[in-house]
């Protein structure tokens, strides 16, 4: 089975075409975001500044971005370890991200969670889940938590590809369709499951073809056009703030580089990779917004450049932070 | 408030009800828990006085409705699931010991996750190796989770009204034998209090017996057999098997010189090792002879009924390990 791609932003109800100028170059300068923090996590991984392992989302900016922008501050995303971009797209402050990649007792978790498990509450990010479809099921229980309340708000999961393949995954698909929830699956699909290709471990590349066993309302985008994503988003989120339950969303996308930290990522074709390159999210949005007469490329580079900065000086903000101490309470931590 | 002759069924459905009403954002999920009442009875009338929005009957998925507690607490609601068998916390096992009992401390102790697990557990209904077990010992091992174990009436809605009201994940071991168990339970108490370790439910000077679950009322029959000898045991309920505080069976020990741990799981990482390691450091001196364990044997439990009465410790050979350490 082959399933249409949604391509372009363009449809019949095109969201994003009442997106202001500002908004779109909104969405560029988000993603340079997310693309020069994950470059200086490299950096400073290098450096020795990241310890154990991370998980970076260079190529997938789109897919936090585009989906972000159809949120309102009070719905509920929850996401995995490779969540660093999640959380930038909801304004996680970059120093305290940082710092919490650097085991530090300024982090957003105070050096207690580390790279995968930045967590943020007050916006709504209400956890990163370090075993692959472990966080499914509890955004199944924030939509109900949605539901209940009767505000209007809405519960995003984002997963990769090889959560497809666990049963908390199938075991939340099927709540969340039974009980009509208002949750949204996003689903990265890169193709590759930690290093496996999709077409070693599943019958087929097109994972909408799991939600038509839920009898789930899909779509299926270019994870790497921010503006097909955002009216993916949200029509699926507009739908659920209606009372209309859970959509899946496949994103076809496509990640820089290696799974993790010690990953070189060498089981990958160079011509996959190539191609891919070519199809850089910030790249296709940027000729976009170029096209459209919106920013030009030196808009464009100085939007990298300050993004490039504002990574370096929170990064070394966070470096000059002092360790979390031994002193503290671990176990009024541990139970409230 | 008044205490009530009821039986341990009833007084966890009693809690269950009280608690529902005193709180709005409680709710309880579980597989025929709803218009069935439970498969146990235990949420017997909730469904009635609820409706399904908060007695939500489940699919038998336990990894998503126990996850589903999660981001039920993690934003601003008090969820209680039921586990149908103990043996079940199997399938759930990564959504609590890595999920549920970590997510607060992960987060550097920013959010509450207020959330209870009751899992039925225990043998000696014939029910075989897969239903049979109390599972206290697969989740003994998981930091940031609390751990109750209600051997009567009393403690089934004590215990249960008190987690309920924990802002902290806490998983109630209830078992499955002692439902029909009848005793006092103060039913309308307004005021609970967590339990924060064991409790002294007989006292005596010649020796301790430490035990859990259905075994608490095991040793008080065993000690009442040797009671009949002029043998007094001190009989003393561990309840709380996370956080564990061993302090008041080290001081049991100081006067009575012996002690027996008993518990219904295979000796292997029961919690009856570590209660004894624990008291070891604390009242060495005071021992007249090495810590004893009756527990199941390393095997899984068998089916027929001949059999798993003959390998559940009896209050018989309770009192005769008591016996062969004087």
């Amino acid at each position: 089975m082959t399933a249409e791609i949604q391509r372009s932003a363009s449809n019949s109800d095109d969201a994003a075409a009442a997106l202001t100028d500002e908004d779109r170059v909104g969405l560029y300068r988000a993603m340079a975001m997310i693309r020069e923090f994950e470059e200086q996590v490299q950096r400073s991984y290098l450096a020795g500044l990241v310890h154990g392992t991370t998980h970076l989302c260079n190529g997938q900016e789109a897919v936090c971005v585009g989906v972000a922008k159809a949120l309102h501050p009070d719905d509920y995303v929850s996401y995995t370890y490779r969540g660093h971009g999640h959380c930038l797209a909801r304004g996680m402050d970059l120093e305290a991200a940082f710092a919490e990649l650097f085991g530090r007792e300024s982090g957003v978790c105070g050096g207690l969670g580390g790279s995968m498990h930045l967590t943020d509450v007050d916006r709504g990010l209400i956890g990163a889940f370090g075993i692959v479809g472990a966080g499914l099921p509890v955004a199944v229980g924030a939509g109900l938590s949605a539901q209940l309340a009767g505000r209007g708000q809405v519960s995003v999961s984002f997963f990769g590809d090889g959560a497809a393949n666990i049963g908390a995954f199938h075991e939340a698909m099927n709540l969340a369709q039974v009980w009509k929830l208002p949750v949204i699956f996003v689903c990265e699909n890169n193709l590759y499951g930690e290093f496996s290709h999709i077409s070693h471990t599943t019958p087929y590349e097109d994972l909408v073809i799991r939600a038509a066993g839920y009898a789930m309302a899909t779509a299926l985008v270019d994870g790497n056009n921010v503006l097909a994503v955002y009216n993916a988003a949200f029509r699926a989120i507009a739908r659920a703030r209606d009372g209309g339950g859970p959509t899946f969303i496949e994103c076809k996308t496509y990640r820089h580089r290696g799974h993790s930290r010690s990953d070189p990522a060498k089981y990958r074709d160079p011509a996959e990779v190539e191609a891919w390159m070519k199809r850089d999210p910030l790249l296709l949005y940027r000729a976009e917004l170029v096209a459209a007469g919106l920013i030009d490329n030196a808009g464009a580079d100085q939007i990298i450049a300050d993004a490039r900065a504002a990574a370096k000086t929170a990064a070394d903000r966070a470096a000059a932070a002092p360790w979390p101490t031994l002193e503290q309470d671990f176990m009024a931590k541990t139970f409230a | 408030m008044a205490t009530q002759e009821v039986t341990y069924r009833e007084a966890i459905v009693a809690a269950l009800r009280e608690e529902m009403r005193r709180d709005p954002k409680t709710l309880i999920m579980g597989e025929d828990i709803g218009e069935s009442g439970g498969p146990f009875k235990t949420c017997q009338g909730l469904y009635e006085e609820f409706g399904a929005t908060r007695v939500r009957d489940t699919p038998i998925a336990e990894t998503g409705f126990v996850g589903a507690a999660l981001g039920l607490a993690l934003t601003g609601y008090r969820p209680i699931v039921e586990i149908m068998f103990a043996d079940f916390l199997g399938v759930c096992f990564d959504q609590i010991v890595n999920s549920i009992a970590k997510h607060r401390f992960m987060s550097g102790g920013l959010v509450k996750t207020p959330l209870v697990i009751r899992a039925l557990g225990g043998a000696g209904l014939r029910f075989g190796a897969q239903h049979s077990q109390t599972a206290e010992s697969w989740m003994l091992s998981a930091p940031g989770l609390k751990i109750l174990c209600p051997s009567n009436p009393a403690q089934a809605y004590l215990m249960l009204k008190a987690a309920i009201r924990d802002d902290n994940p806490v998983l109630i071991l209830e078992h499955k034998a002692l439902l029909s168990m009848k005793g006092p339970a103060p039913i309308g108490a307004a005021a609970v209090e967590m339990p924060t370790g064991p409790k002294v439910l007989r006292s005596g000077r010649d020796a301790t017996i430490v035990a859990s679950l259905a075994m608490v009322g095991k040793a008080l029959q065993a000690a009442e057999q040797l009671h009949a000898e002029g043998v007094e045991a001190e009989v003393i309920d561990i309840q709380v098997l996370r956080p564990l505080d061993v302090t008041i069976i080290s001081d049991s020990v100081r006067r009575t010189n012996i002690l027996v741990a008993v518990e219904e799981q295979a000796a292997t990482g029961g919690w009856s090792g570590g209660v004894i390691a624990d008291v070891v450091a604390q009242a060495f001196d005071y021992l007249d002879a090495p810590p004893a364990r009756v527990t199941l044997p390393d095997h899984p439990l068998p089916y027929s009924p001949h059999l798993e009465d003959a390998l559940i410790p009896s209050p018989e050979v309770i009192a005769a390990t008591v016996r062969s350490l004087l």
